[in-house]
């Protein structure tokens, strides 16, 4: 009896560690693909695809940076806007909202995590860039020529794409804050209660408890919104270009891959389009690190003075 | 215990023969003879329409034929052509002397309808049709003409009160044969734009915002006011929206139409290379509209496998023949009668 459980185990183990495996297999495979795919790319211009600024399929003149540039700066942008939304999102339904409202509220909000990116793009289109080109009909003379929200009335442009991302990122965000907060020890608040702490510095008690799995649940919002392309694309303008305005039409390198990749014909163009997905990678596997090694110290630190907490968290997990 | 193995081999049995039985039965349906030749295709998403229901109709003639299309584009259908993954290819640009050079055998061009490209504007107060110049629509979508009332477009549009407003330049994000076509007309009639821009299905916008497909365009066009765009024909046809007409080589300002358009590659089938590989915007005639083109489907000269090869010739007699009735339903200009001609020749230099 004992025997066979134990086969069953190292079966089991096997498997596992085989799924596992694939994993890693499947990343390496893919970074290993891409790479020998846009070989005469990377050939070609080197390290300086990714500060070449100019995307001439005609010439055959490829530079990633307006690309680089414009998926990044659309990523942080969404991130500003999104992450103080998917918090006090998950504060009041945690925290907050009577408890009848709490089960339609998460439902709707994982609604929004279920609608495809074409309807987002296309909402975007129809409704929220009209609604854009009029706030940017509205600048006053003075904020036409700030760098930030200088360029003609479009409507499509880099604003509307961070905004489009920054609702299509709310409800992954805000789900994983949820969770995280609820995850939280009903001791952490009754303790700051004890101490005579308002609401919002019990909240705040719990927020900060919860900090290191925040950062998760921005970061994760941050992946998604770098590969987004469909309904970035439809609001974005597709112009490559180097700029801070809000205003300025931009693109992004999954758009651009997504535009471009039916109709590349010709081999250095078409290495050229997957070194932009090699690039797209590259970014990601970093960003991927460094959030993690932020969410490593940040627990690293949050471990030394209170020992307590993380046997809190390991049998909330457990739970 | 025996008695449920028994079950079981007989269950396993009836399985194996009915799997077989079925197997048999469903390639020798019958309508449908015993083989069933399937032939494979990929390429332009332009004629896709058309190709559909070519293929439908000549499947409905031919019951022992299948072909399959896949609309992934003018370069994919060329690349896997190259590969020889498919057996024929479409594209909406001819192939390059690069591209041909790279196949491992010879490629034939065969045009099978033609479309046209169209300049679309929304100027809220102006309800008459306004009319361009190759060299106007050059120099808007160079960005050296930023205003409606610029004076080399009132010029050609007299009695037109045109509004002082910006010009929003709007062009497709996405490789298209649409753009191509369009810059291929405006590099024909300036030549600052086929220094600066040149003929690619993308190419290096000086200005102006990129939109998604036909709908992305005519959409953002609608909604900004002093936007102008372009789109295939079709799609302005279908979607009753409201385009300028556009001078050509003999000077005058023509609409387009399916006829205008058949009428551009009638002008052109007087001076038609052999290998049918020749762009017809800004053609001669004086009813042709200028941004007019073929779209090809690409075929091998000695194709590998013989039977796929004359059931493909065949079809494309049928298609270039009878098949060009369907046409203009769906919104595509007949191919003219000199043009088939010389197709139905060039046919039988295919090696069967």
């Amino acid at each position: 009896m004992k025997q066979v459980a134990s086969r069953d185990d190292r079966a089991y183990r096997y498997t596992t560690a085989i799924v596992a495996a694939a994993i890693v297999l499947l990343v390496l495979g893919i970074g290993f693909e891409l790479t020998r795919q846009s070989t005469l790319a990377i050939q070609k211009f080197g390290f300086g695809f990714w500060k070449g600024r100019v995307w001439d399929p005609v010439s055959g003149e490829f530079g990633a940076l307006p690309f680089i540039w414009g998926t990044l700066y659309s990523s942080i942008l969404a991130l500003l806007i999104a992450t103080p939304v998917s918090l006090g999102i998950a504060v009041f339904i945690n925290e907050v909202s009577p408890r009848f409202l709490r089960q339609p509220l998460t439902y709707l909000t994982e609604l929004l995590a279920a609608i495809p990116s074409i309807v987002y793009g296309l909402w975007g289109v129809f409704v929220l860039i009209p609604i854009v080109r009029k706030l940017e009909m509205l600048r006053p003379e003075w904020l036409k020529n700030s760098p930030f929200l200088s360029g003609p009335p479009l409507g499509v442009g880099m604003g509307a794409a961070a905004l489009i991302l920054a609702v299509m990122v709310i409800p992954f965000s805000s789900a994983v804050a949820r969770e995280i907060l609820k995850g939280v020890p009903m001791n952490q608040r009754e303790a700051a209660y004890a101490l005579g702490a308002t609401r919002w510095e019990a909240i705040r008690v719990a927020l900060g408890y919860g900090r290191v799995g925040i950062i998760g649940a921005v970061m994760l919002g941050f992946g998604r919104a770098l590969g987004e392309t469909m309904a970035v694309t439809m609001v974005i303008g597709n112009n490559p270009q180097l700029s801070a305005s809000l205003a300025a039409p931009q693109y992004t390198m999954a758009a651009v891959i997504a535009n471009e990749f039916t109709e590349a014909a010709d081999e250095l163009y078409l290495h050229a389009l997957i070194e932009i997905g090699l690039v797209l990678f590259v970014i990601t596997i970093i960003i991927n690190a460094l959030s993690r090694f932020l969410i490593w110290s940040m627990s690293q630190r949050a471990v030394a003075p209170a020992p307590r907490p993380v046997v809190a968290t390991n049998e909330a997990a457990v739970v | 215990m025996k008695v449920s193995s028994l079950v079981c081999v007989a269950l396993v049995l009836l399985a194996a023969c009915g799997g077989k039985e079925t197997a048999t039965t469903s390639t020798s349906a019958a309508p449908a003879p015993a083989r069933q030749a399937v032939i494979n295709g990929a390429g332009a998403t332009f004629p896709n329409p058309i190709y559909s229901k070519w293929f439908s109709e000549y499947g409905r003639l031919h019951p022992d034929v299948r072909i399959n299309y896949q609309s992934i584009g003018s370069g994919g259908g060329i690349r896997q052509l190259i590969a020889r993954t498919v057996f024929f290819g479409a594209s909406d640009g001819p192939m390059t002397d690069e591209q041909l050079k790279s196949a491992p055998g010879s490629i034939l061009h065969f045009p099978t309808v033609l479309g046209g490209v169209v300049p679309i504007y929304n100027l809220p107060g102006v309800t008459q049709s306004i009319r361009f110049t190759g060299p106007v629509l050059a120099d808007i979508y160079l960005g050296k003409i930023t205003r409606w009332n610029d004076p080399a477009i009132a010029r050609v549009n007299p009695g037109i009160t045109l509004p002082p407003a910006d010009i929003v330049v709007v062009h497709r994000s996405d490789g298209s044969g649409t753009t191509y076509i369009f810059v291929d007309f405006l590099s024909k009639v300036a030549p600052e734009f086929k220094q600066k821009v040149g003929v690619a299905t993308s190419v290096n916008w000086p200005v102006g915002v990129g939109a998604k497909g036909n709908e992305g365009v005519s959409g953002l066009v609608r909604q900004t006011p002093g936007a102008i765009g372009y789109v295939e024909l079709i799609y302005a046809l279908q979607n009753k929206i409201p385009y300028g007409s556009v001078q050509n080589k003999a000077g005058g300002f023509v609409t387009a139409t399916l006829d205008s358009v058949t009428a551009a590659a009638a002008s052109a089938s007087t001076s038609m290379p052999d290998d049918f590989r020749v762009s017809i915007t800004d053609a001669g005639g004086k009813d042709a509209y200028p941004i007019s083109s073929f779209t090809w489907i690409l075929l091998y000269q000695n194709p590998t496998d013989k039977q796929s090869a004359s059931t493909m010739v065949d079809f494309m007699r049928w298609a270039l023949g009878d098949g060009q009735k369907f046409t203009s339903d769906l919104g595509y200009a007949p191919l003219p009668q000199p043009v088939v001609a010389k197709e139905l020749q060039a046919l039988q230099k295919i090696q069967l």
